[in-house]
């Protein structure tokens, strides 16, 4: 009878977070699906979308937990305008590791299909599209984690549960249209692939 | 856990971390790869992949963070017939059995929204339903694994369970949406 119980409780309590997620799915595989020219174009780019999807996910995922559990210890304020140096390092960092490990996996993913022998586009539009998604997704994203944790907090809700629904939904969004925006940008610049 | 609140403390904790699971993702956009031509032809199945790896992703995170933290207050141990154990991964399952339905006839819907729809509704369900249930018993037994191994090394299963879980159910998802695309499309 336990197992019942505790299933049915460990359902309750997820069913939400993964509804959003589904919503946050749908919308970047909506953007993703119309961006099949593009992904024909710059070969090697699909290899790197779960890479870059997923780094969202751990850099500011990372990034909302630790903003939770300063709250929590009250090593940070949940104001913005205080202009908190440790607030202030925590995003500074999570900018940094977001856009390095960007990079580091377009270099990766260049290399590796060229050891195999697979078609790979050039390693400078790989490397910019990286950089442009992953500066942009990384401001935005830093912005949107700061003001809903810092919200909820204020409101009285747990920043830690907060945290994984918000960045599972709005980093997948903002990850696929960001690679987009980045695309088209590179493409822009460098002239279409 | 208690990091200092500086950019390099945070950037030693974290980057080392962030490029192996980089690699391990870097595998599951190979087998996108080898599929390449047959997502590019059907859209619906290509609105499918960020969704099923966004799923597979929570659904490994929510079961380690609840066994991590049925871990932390000592009401988990690693029976058979550990009641807790068996309510999360049947919590699990059912979830799986409730998301991806919703998965596969919103990837379809949308795409008959936006134009054009190659492969009938039965199929995008089967294919999703198919992934997700798999991967939902593949999810359960990846982070009991998980878990177990960071009890066994003495490792707080907050840091090291839900990265590996989320990262490792990512690549499943993949792969087990590749293995379903072979076997009803």
């Amino acid at each position: 009878m336990r197992v019942r119980e505790v299933a049915v409780e460990a359902y309750r309590e997820a069913l939400p977070a993964l509804g959003a997620s589904l919503v946050g799915g749908l919308v970047a595989g909506l953007v993703l699906g119309g961006m099949r020219a593009d992904l024909r174009a710059v070969e090697g780019l699909l290899v790197l979308v779960p890479a870059l999807l997923a780094t969202r996910g751990n850099v500011y995922g990372s990034f909302g937990a630790r903003l939770a559990t300063g709250l929590h210890q009250g090593l940070i304020e949940p104001r913005v305008g205080a202009g908190d140096p440790r607030l202030r390092a925590a995003a500074a960092a999570a900018l940094a590791n977001g856009v390095a490990t960007s990079l580091f996996a377009a270099g990766a993913a260049f290399v590796i299909l060229s050891t195999l022998g697979m078609p790979v586009t050039a390693l400078g539009r790989l490397a910019g599209i990286a950089l442009v998604a992953g500066l942009l997704s990384g401001v935005t994203l830093t912005a949107v984690v700061v003001a809903v944790v810092f919200a909820g907090y204020r409101r009285g809700h747990n920043p830690d549960t907060l945290v994984g629904p918000l960045v599972t939904t709005t980093g997948d969004v903002f990850g696929v249209l960001f690679l987009l925006i980045a695309v088209r940008t590179v493409a822009l610049l460098l002239g279409v692939a | 856990m208690s990091t200092t609140w500086s950019v390099r403390a945070i950037t030693r904790a974290m980057l080392p971390v962030l490029l192996v699971l980089t690699l391990v993702e870097l595998g599951s956009g190979l087998v996108l790869g080898r599929f390449e031509a047959t997502l590019l032809r059907y859209p619906s199945l290509l609105v499918l992949v960020p969704v099923t790896i966004g799923t597979a992703g929570n659904l490994g995170s929510i079961l380690a963070a609840r066994l991590s933290t049925a871990f932390h207050l000592g009401t988990l141990s690693f029976a058979a017939d550990d009641e807790t154990l068996a309510g999360n991964a049947v919590a699990t399952v059912a979830l799986a059995a409730s998301i991806f339905p919703l998965v596969g006839l919103g990837a379809w819907g949308l795409t008959a929204l936006t134009g054009s729809t190659a492969l009938p509704l039965s199929t995008v369900l089967a294919v999703s339903l198919a992934s997700g249930l798999s991967l939902a018993v593949l999810a359960v037994a990846v982070t009991v694994v998980a878990t177990y191994a960071a009890y066994r090394f003495e490792l707080d299963p907050d840091d090291v369970v839900i990265p590996v879980v989320t990262n490792v159910c990512d690549v499943l998802g993949v792969v087990l949406l590749y293995l379903a695309v072979l076997l009803f499309v």
